[in-house]
């Protein structure tokens, strides 16, 4: 778990907006990823929260290289993979898949499952002989837990669930070493989300993978996290183990979005605590001088208005509690009851 | 989808007057507990091309005015066709509803002329769909269709029409609603446009709301305010809410009372906090299991196995029997019944009916 798999340096992705029709000027950009840094371990798996809107799948999109990163670096085992093109552009990816979030649109309607499944072969045919393709696709589905045999069905023929398996086994097809989940179970009906879950646990296990597990569900991002970090407007604004950031946050950002998500237990629910935080995420094209989140937050003073603050570990906090949180005044409160 | 934004209405004539003196009390007359809506072993199916999709077989609930019902279900389950057919906006053909009443204050909306029903829908029962977006009309301004609904349903003037819009917006409270009022659904977020939603069925006081998924499609932030919102004006006019959902989470933070749908049918119903506690159908237990919870970390999920059955091939006998935990030989034929539920010592258990044969072992074991 020690070494980095991944490392993200003061990643930016810029959108520019520009006017004129023939003479295109830049008059601004929407600030997607604003300066991200993190790591993902090997092995681990580290979810990402924020709201729609907050550049976790700019990120995500960035990270696969299918958006070139305005700035910063991705380092995949220390080679910087934002620059590469060619050849080297293409072994890197081999080892960074996607699982996408919808199963519905994600899979090519006129192509059969071992046709999905199989593409990445093509691209890639030193993974799997010509000859052996079948049969890597038929293990791959036994992999998932779909029959082998429905290896010339057609995506509509499966239910969401199982179209999610298709998805998954085409981003194992390449044995990858870091597979990035964008909502990987968000369209899916609860009573099969369960099972997702656990296949993508399974798996992990199995393959030794490292998830970048992305989800706005932060009930399931707790349940298979073993790192979180929460973006606000193209930022991380607080990042720590599960235990860190669930029972001990420290971010008022973090804290509010703790607070909302719904408890399936009505016991207490009168006296559970909320933070409602008024109004909209503001415009990533014109985000907050200072602090992105002083807004809407209800600690906001004249210095959150002037001066950025970094990511860091707060003086404060000490012992197991301890981790980095981008405020001017992280403190811990315990707004789901666990700690 | 929203007959509600259809100008429609407008055209055949003004305030329907008759219709509400038809349906007796008026708003004031709204005590908590009044029973409001009944439904009444609600069939509904659907002609496909490959079959009768048997949507709702043999549904009924209740809700009563100050009262939040959650119906649960996943997709497929029948909790939306229900609504619909209470709203009178389904899809008629394919769809049709086969058996059943729905009762409102006494009268059966199905057995109700066109021109009644039109009277009833939006005025005394209003609903919330899940997708703002899509459901207001992207060329019209949010205050001119507000103000349609008073001009429809009251026939009020433009200008007096667009001052109940403001006061609306500014109820749901929108920001500098005078100066939003002219603006159009895209230009606001999704959580505003929600409320504007709210704010639509809100418009003539209705004595029941139908919010359909009315927070799916919004972040937890926007959900935790839009849910406030609804509550705080549930308590404040009374109104019955019937609050469709897949979100344990969101039933467990609002409902009085709960059904839990699958594959056309009520397999459980419970006042909410029983239900959390002690379900009775294996369903409901295994969903209840099957989500993460944000306030402990779990080890290992429970799955549910299988998927939800297709409609057009309910499993005879119990529809839950291929995926359930307990089938027995009696689960694939014999179809169980809702019935009431028992505590230990053979006490009736207010409100709790489960349609499981083995309820017992269920809620007991």
């Amino acid at each position: 778990m020690a070494e980095p798999i991944l490392e993200v340096r003061d990643l930016v992705k810029y959108y520019p907006l520009t006017q004129g029709i023939l003479f295109k000027r830049q008059v601004g950009a929407v600030k997607a990823v604003d300066g991200i840094s993190f790591e993902l371990m090997k092995g681990e798996t580290l979810g990402i929260v924020g709201e729609s809107g907050c550049g976790k799948s700019t990120l995500a999109k960035v990270l696969m290289n299918l958006e070139r990163a305005t700035s910063g670096e991705v380092r995949f085992k220390g080679q910087d993979i934002t620059r590469l093109s060619g050849a080297g552009l293409k072994s890197v990816r081999r080892n960074i898949q996607m699982v996408f979030q919808d199963p519905y649109t994600s899979l090519n309607p006129r192509m059969t499952v071992g046709d999905i499944i199989g593409e990445p072969f093509e691209i890639h045919p030193e993974v799997a002989p010509k000859g052996d393709r079948r049969k890597a696709v038929q293990d791959l589905l036994d992999v998932v837990g779909l029959n082998p045999e429905y290896i010339n069905r057609y995506p509509h023929q499966f239910s969401g669930g199982q179209r999610q398996r298709i998805g998954i086994a085409r981003g194992l097809a390449l044995k990858p070493e870091v597979i990035i989940c964008d909502e990987p179970v968000s369209a899916l009906d609860v009573s099969v989300q369960a099972q997702v879950i656990n296949l993508l646990e399974q798996l992990q296990g199995e393959f030794g993978l490292s998830y970048m597990f992305i989800a706005h569900d932060l009930s399931i991002v707790r349940h298979i996290s073993d790192r979180v970090g929460v973006m606000y407007l193209g930022k991380m604004v607080e990042i720590g183990t599960e235990e860190q950031i669930y029972s001990y946050p420290t971010h008022p950002y973090t804290q509010a979005l703790l607070s909302a998500v719904p408890v399936p237990d009505p016991t207490g629910r009168e006296r559970r605590e909320r933070i409602l935080l008024s109004g909209d995420l503001p415009s990533p094209a014109n985000p907050p001088s200072g602090c992105r989140f002083r807004t809407r937050c209800w600690k906001a003073q004249e210095r959150c208005s002037v001066e950025v603050p970094l990511l860091a570990v707060p003086e404060l906090l000490e012992g197991p509690a301890a981790h980095r949180s981008a405020c001017h005044f992280a403190e811990v409160r315990d707004v789901i009851g666990t700690a | 989808m929203t007959d509600t934004t259809k100008p429609s209405g407008a055209r055949d004539g003004g305030p329907r007057l008759d219709a509400v003196e038809l349906l007796g009390a008026r708003r004031e007359n709204l005590v908590p507990g009044t029973p409001l809506l009944e439904v009444d072993d609600l069939h509904v199916e659907f002609a496909t091309r490959d079959g009768i999709a048997k949507a709702v077989n043999g549904v009924s609930y209740s809700v009563s005015a100050g009262e939040t019902l959650a119906v649960l279900g996943e997709s497929g389950s029948g909790k939306s066709v229900t609504a619909q057919a209470i709203m009178g906006i389904l899809d008629m053909p394919p769809g049709r509803i086969t058996a059943g009443k729905i009762l409102f204050r006494g009268q059966d909306l199905l057995r109700m002329s066109s021109k009644a029903r039109r009277a009833v829908r939006g005025r005394k029962i209003a609903m919330i769909f899940q997708d703002a977006l899509s459901s207001l009309n992207p060329v019209l301004s949010v205050g001119f269709q507000l103000g349609e609904m008073f001009r429809a349903h009251h026939g009020t003037s433009r200008k007096e029409a667009k001052d109940k819009a403001i006061e609306l917006m500014e109820r749901v409270r929108i920001p500098a609603a005078r100066q939003r009022v002219n603006d159009f659904p895209h230009q606001f977020s999704g959580g505003m446009r929600q409320r504007i939603m709210i704010a639509m069925a809100l418009s003539m006081e209705p004595d029941l709301i139908i919010a359909d998924e009315p927070t799916t499609a919004l972040d937890v932030t926007v959900q935790a305010q839009v849910m406030d919102l609804l509550a705080e004006l549930q308590a404040e006019f009374h109104m019955g809410l019937i609050l469709i959902t897949h979100d344990l989470g969101v039933v467990a933070d609002v409902a009085d009372k709960i059904a839990v749908m699958y594959a056309g049918r009520i397999v459980e119903t419970s006042p909410v906090h029983e239900l959390y506690a002690r379900p009775a159908h294996p369903y409901t237990k295994g969903l209840l299991n099957s989500i993460p919870r944000l306030d402990q970390k779990g080890q290992n999920l429970y799955a549910i196995q299988g998927l939800p059955p297709s409609l057009l091939k309910i499993p005879t006998g119990c529809a839950f029997n291929p995926r359930c935990d307990r089938t027995q030989d009696r689960c694939l034929v014999e179809l169980p019944p809702l019935v009431p539920v028992l505590d230990a010592e053979g006490a009736d258990l207010p409100g709790r009916h489960s349609a499981c044969h083995f309820w017992k072992e269920t809620l007991h074991g």
